[in-house]
């Protein structure tokens, strides 16, 4: 008895101990998501959050199946590898609902300069211009196509 | 490109590991290193080093506290560290290190140092009134016997968290050398001795802390520094000293002897970038100097005055010298391309969140912390058991 009663604040230190420990595996049950180890040392449910999103493009081959016209010029030019959504932007929701989500008209003078600005990094066959040298701020579409962008007979317009 | 020779690959021009990193391991050592100490009065009963046995605990105990925050710093988001602890990886060894950071501060630290100022504790609540009781009331965990046999029995559990510690502290710090020696791409980490050069650094930068301490205090507080105490300390800072600059200079050796193809691109480091911090600060001004200082008074016979600057010189040179391996291991790692053809350079910022100002507050906070801590419990060896609370309103 002597014992326990000199010896007892050893178990209050144990106690503490315990107590913390036991606080801890509250706060683990807590703050660890439950699909932790499902799978993996991973949440398993981000595979189910990751599958989840809709993809913002509707793909070359919905674009095509109505713009039968452009996708038979593109194909005849230069940016016949260019898919269309590389320029027009993710249009999913127009390809769903062609009638009430309409794309936005593009800006040659901004949109072809992202590629052509000349730039020594490019190969040298990629046809690539000082913008305000060659144009002098007009509109790329005002001599290019921009669906086939090669010169013939003076222009698009 | 500015500060770069001949070929790096682009993802090694900037250093990733910062001079946070020197300090993380540094403090980490401190902590061991005070903690063997303690271990000596203890485990090996160096009765003439006593006087600095709360000291060393206490010492330990505000460094381990600050040991995590430069890597908390360093990292960012440090409320993920918490992932850590609620779902450790088994193969992660930080993860690892994490479980023993706790187990040493919980079950060895605190404890330790909870057994060996318990009876201080009660007395000084029982001798206090308002919020100091209550706080007091509150470290003892409510205990209030200080039987002799209770006491007999704290001095018997604390030998027992001892011999558990020391073995801990060895895990501790061997596991900042293993972080460091498991990394196989980088010749200049890459070795089994680099756990044990660094528990052995450790050891020799945290007696050195503490005998600089235990002096500083001592003086401050006016009081009488015990002689054959530091002589002893000292005595030990060589020999173990000695043993640790063996085993850096047996590393040394080997990779010149056995000189793989890392080996030219490492010499020309340690002759070129390196040569300060590596040659000049941490073996001859930082290891010679104090071997020879301290060799000097085990052979002959200074006067104590004479003695105690030298010990001073002599742990204060400790440290630079522990200080400069840890850059010289962290930093200069760094420094050299996989491809062996070329080399960077660190440049330190000043006031960035992991810069020179941010790596002397952390290395400076567990002074601070130290402070606070001696403030609530009184290490002095000067004062009877049980009066530390009246003595220690009036301790510097």
């Amino acid at each position: 008895m002597k014992n326990f009663r000199d010896s007892e604040h050893l178990l209050r230190f144990a106690f503490l101990f315990a107590m913390l420990f036991v606080l801890f595996l509250v706060a683990r049950h807590f703050v660890v998501p439950k699909s932790f180890g499902e799978y993996g040392h991973y949440r398993g449910a981000a595979i189910a959050e990751m599958a989840a999103p809709q993809p913002h493009f509707a793909g070359q081959s919905a674009c095509e199946a109505c713009h039968t016209d452009i996708a038979a010029k593109k194909k005849t030019g230069m940016h016949s590898g260019v898919h269309c959504e590389a320029c027009h932007g993710p249009l999913a929701r127009h390809a769903a609902d062609p009638a009430s989500v309409q794309p936005l008209k593009l800006d040659t003078a901004v949109l072809c300069v992202r590629c052509h600005a000349a730039s020594a990094a490019k190969p040298k066959n990629f046809p690539q211009v000082a913008a305000a040298d060659h144009s002098g701020g007009l509109a790329c579409e005002t001599c290019h196509h921009p669906h086939s962008p090669a010169i013939q007979g003076g222009g698009a317009k | 490109m500015g500060g770069v020779e001949g070929y790096m690959y682009p993802n090694e021009i900037n250093l990733y590991w910062s001079v946070l990193i020197v300090v993380y391991p540094y403090v980490t050592g401190l902590v061991a290193g005070a903690f063997i100490l303690a271990s000596l009065v203890r485990i090996f009963n160096v009765r003439e080093v006593a006087p600095t046995y709360r000291l060393a605990l206490l010492t330990a105990l505000a460094f381990l506290i600050v040991a995590p925050l430069p890597l908390l710093l360093h990292l960012g988001h440090p409320e993920r560290s918490f992932e850590m602890y609620f779902t450790p990886h088994d193969t992660s060894a930080m993860a690892m290190f994490g479980y023993v950071y706790i187990w040493y501060l919980m079950a060895v630290l605190l404890f330790e140092i909870w057994l060996d100022f318990r009876q201080d504790i009660i007395l000084t609540a029982r001798s206090s009134k308002g919020l100091k009781r209550t706080f007091y009331f509150l470290l003892s965990l409510g205990s209030n016997n200080t039987s002799e046999h209770s006491l007999a029995i704290d001095e018997r559990a604390g030998w027992i968290v001892t011999l558990i510690g020391i073995p801990s502290a060895f895990l501790l710090h061997g596991y900042v050398g293993f972080i460091f020696g498991s990394i196989k791409a980088n010749p200049w980490w890459s070795s089994p001795l680099m756990p044990v050069v660094f528990i052995f650094s450790a050891m020799v930068s945290g007696i050195a802390l503490v005998l600089l301490v235990y002096m500083f205090t001592t003086r401050v507080r006016r009081r009488e520094i015990d002689m054959p105490c530091v002589d002893t300390i000292a005595k030990y800072l060589f020999y173990i000293f000695i043993i640790d600059f063996v085993l850096e200079m047996l590393d040394l050796v080997h990779r010149i002897y056995v000189a793989d193809e890392s080996f030219r691109s490492i010499s020309f480091m340690v002759h070129t970038k390196l040569y300060f911090s590596q040659i000049v600060l941490q073996i001859y001004i930082g290891t010679l100097a104090p071997l020879l200082l301290l060799g000097i008074v085990q052979v002959t016979r200074f006067s104590p005055a004479v003695r105690k600057a030298i010990y001073v010189v002599s742990a204060a040179l400790v440290e630079v010298a522990v200080l400069s391996m840890r850059w010289n291991v962290v930093i200069g790692g760094q420094l050299f391309s996989k491809s062996f053809l070329g080399y960077t350079t660190y440049k330190i910022g000043l006031i960035t969140h992991e810069g020179v100002l941010m790596s002397i507050f952390l290395t400076l906070l567990p002074l601070g912390i130290l402070w606070i801590l001696v403030k609530i419990l009184p290490p002095w060896p000067d004062l009877k058991r049980g009066m530390n609370h009246a003595a220690g309103t009036t301790m510097p």
